[in-house]
C-alpha cells in the first residue's frame, strides 16, 4: 500500500480534506500522544493536549511552509502544549527540583529486589530526570529523532542538542550512582 | 582509582561520545554512523560505554512502549472540535494574506506603529528616489529643507523571524506581553523590525533584552537591528 507524504497530507488539511486530516491523525496519535504523557506524566492531560496539538495542525497547516519536517512541526506543537501544561500546574508537579518529595521507598522489598535488576532501577532513574531531560531522552531514544530534528523541535542549535543529551545522560548516571549503580561515565 | 574516575567523569565528551545515542537510535546519517562504528572497533572503552546506551534505549523504549495509547474515540473528539470552530476562510499563500492575517492579530498600538512606519518608510523611498534624480542633474534643483528621517533614531529595535509554527494568537500575547511592536517587515526572510523599546538602549541592556527574548519558544531568530 502506498504512504501518503506527510507534506502531501498538510496541503490537502489546508484545504479542509477532513480524510487527510484523519490519515495524518492516524500517523501520529499514538507516537505524540506518548511524548505528551512521558512529558506531563498525567494520562488525562496527555489527551486532551493530544486533540490540542491535531486541532492546531487543522487550524494552521495553511501556515505550513515545509521548512521542517511534518514530524518535527507536529512535535514542537506538542512540546510547546505540554510545556504550556506543566508550567500551568508547575506547582503540583512532581518533578526532579522536588525529588527530594518523592516518597522514599528505599525500604520497600520490591524496591530492594528491583535495585538487583539494573535496567528496573535504570527505569526508575529515566523517570526521575528533570522534564526537560525526559524530552530529549524520549526524542532520541523512542522517537529515534535525529540531531537536526531534534533542534528544529526544540528550537536550540544542533551543538546543544548534543551538550543537552549528554548532561541528560550524566544526570541518569548520577542518579544511577545514588541507586548503588556506579558505570563510571558520563 | 577513585581520581582517575573523577577525572574520567569530568572531561569533555568527543564528538563520537556525544553521538553514541543517536547511534544506538539509528538516527546518525550514514557517514557519522561509519565514523560511529570505526570509533568503536578500535576503542573497546568507548564500546563499553556504548553498551549503556544501548541499555539506556532499551529502558526507555520499554517505558514508551508501556505509556498505552488515547483512547480509540479520540479521532471523533477531534473532528467534534474542528466542526466546532467558526468557518474557514479560504486558504491563501499570497503574501497579502498573512500579512493581513497579521496585522489583524496586532494590538492597536501595534497596529499604528506599523502604519507609522510605512509612512515612514514611504517618505524615505521619496527621499531616497528624489535624491537620485537630483544627483541626476547634477545637484541643481529643488532642495527640501527637512531633516532625513531615519526610524532607527526613535527607539532600539531588533529582527526578528517568528518560528513557523507560532500562532498569531501566540506571537499577539508575545507582543503584548513584551511591550513590543512590530514597525517594518516582512522582510526576506521572514524578519520583522520590532521595537524593543522607545528610547536608544546602550548596547549592553540591548543584548540583555535579546538574550530574554531569545528564549521564547515561538522565536526562531533574533538579532539587533542595525
Amino acid at each position: 500500500m502506498q504512504t501518503i507524504a506527510d507534506d502531501i497530507l498538510i496541503a490537502s488539511i489546508a484545504k479542509g480534506d477532513r480524510s487527510a486530516m484523519a490519515t495524518l491523525f492516524a500517523r501520529y496519535r499514538v507516537p505524540v500522544y506518548r511524548f505528551l504523557l512521558r512529558m506531563v506524566r498525567n494520562e488525562a492531560t496527555a489527551e486532551e493536549l493530544n486533540g490540542d496539538v491535531f486541532l492546531e495542525v487543522w487550524r494552521h497547516a495553511a501556515t505550513f511552509e515545509g521548512r521542517s519536517a511534518v514530524s518535527t512541526w507536529i512535535f514542537s506543537i506538542a512540546r510547546f502544549k505540554a510545556l504550556s501544561a506543566l508550567q500551568r500546574r508547575r506547582e503540583e508537579e512532581l518533578d526532579e527540583g522536588e525529588a527530594g518529595t518523592i516518597e522514599d521507598k528505599a525500604d520497600d522489598p520490591e524496591i530492594a529486589l528491583a535495585k538487583k535488576d539494573k535496567a528496573a532501577v535504570l527505569r526508575q532513574c529515566l523517570e526521575k530526570l528533570s522534564a526537560e531531560h525526559r524530552e530529549i531522552v524520549n526524542l532520541v531514544y523512542y522517537q529515534h529523532k535525529s540531531v537536526e530534528q531534534i533542534a528544529g523541535i526544540i528550537g536550540i542549535p544542533v551543538a546543544t542538542v548534543k551538550t543537552r543529551m549528554f548532561y541528560a545522560r550524566k544526570k541518569l548516571s548520577d542518579l544511577l550512582r545514588k541507586q548503588g549503580i556506579d558505570r563510571g561515565w558520563p | 582509582m577513585n581520581g582517575e574516575k573523577k577525572a574520567a567523569s569530568s572531561r569533555e565528551p568527543s564528538e563520537v561520545e556525544l553521538l553514541l545515542p543517536w547511534h544506538a537510535a539509528g538516527a546518525l546519517g550514514s557517514r557519522e554512523a561509519q565514523a560511529v562504528e570505526a570509533a568503536l572497533a578500535n576503542d573497546p572503552e568507548l564500546a563499553l560505554r556504548y553498551e549503556w546506551v544501548r541499555e539506556e534505549l532499551a529502558q526507555e523504549t520499554l517505558i514508551g512502549d508501556t505509556l498505552g495509547e488515547p483512547p480509540a474515540h479520540d479521532v471523533e473528539a477531534l473532528f467534534a472540535r474542528i466542526d466546532a470552530l467558526p468557518p474557514r476562510r479560504a486558504a491563501s499563500n499570497t503574501i497579502a494574506a498573512r500579512f493581513a492575517e497579521l496585522f489583524a492579530s496586532l494590538s492597536p498600538r501595534a497596529l499604528a506603529w506599523s502604519a507609522m512606519a510605512a509612512a515612514v518608510v514611504i517618505v524615505l523611498q521619496a527621499t531616497v528616489i528624489a535624491g537620485i534624480l537630483l544627483n541626476a542633474n547634477n545637484g541643481v534643483g529643488y532642495q527640501t529643507a527637512s531633516e532625513p528621517t531615519n526610524i532607527t533614531d526613535q527607539g532600539s529595535d531588533v529582527l526578528l523571524r517568528f518560528k513557523p509554527q507560532a500562532s498569531a494568537d501566540q506571537i499577539a500575547d508575545f507582543l503584548a506581553s513584551n511591550k513590543l511592536s512590530i514597525v517594518g517587515g516582512p522582510f526576506a526572510g521572514g524578519l520583522y523590525r520590532v521595537r524593543v523599546a522607545p528610547t536608544k538602549l546602550a548596547k549592553a541592556d540591548l543584548s540583555r533584552v535579546i538574550d530574554r527574548l531569545q528564549n521564547d519558544q515561538i522565536v526562531g531568530f533574533i538579532a539587533a537591528a542595525e
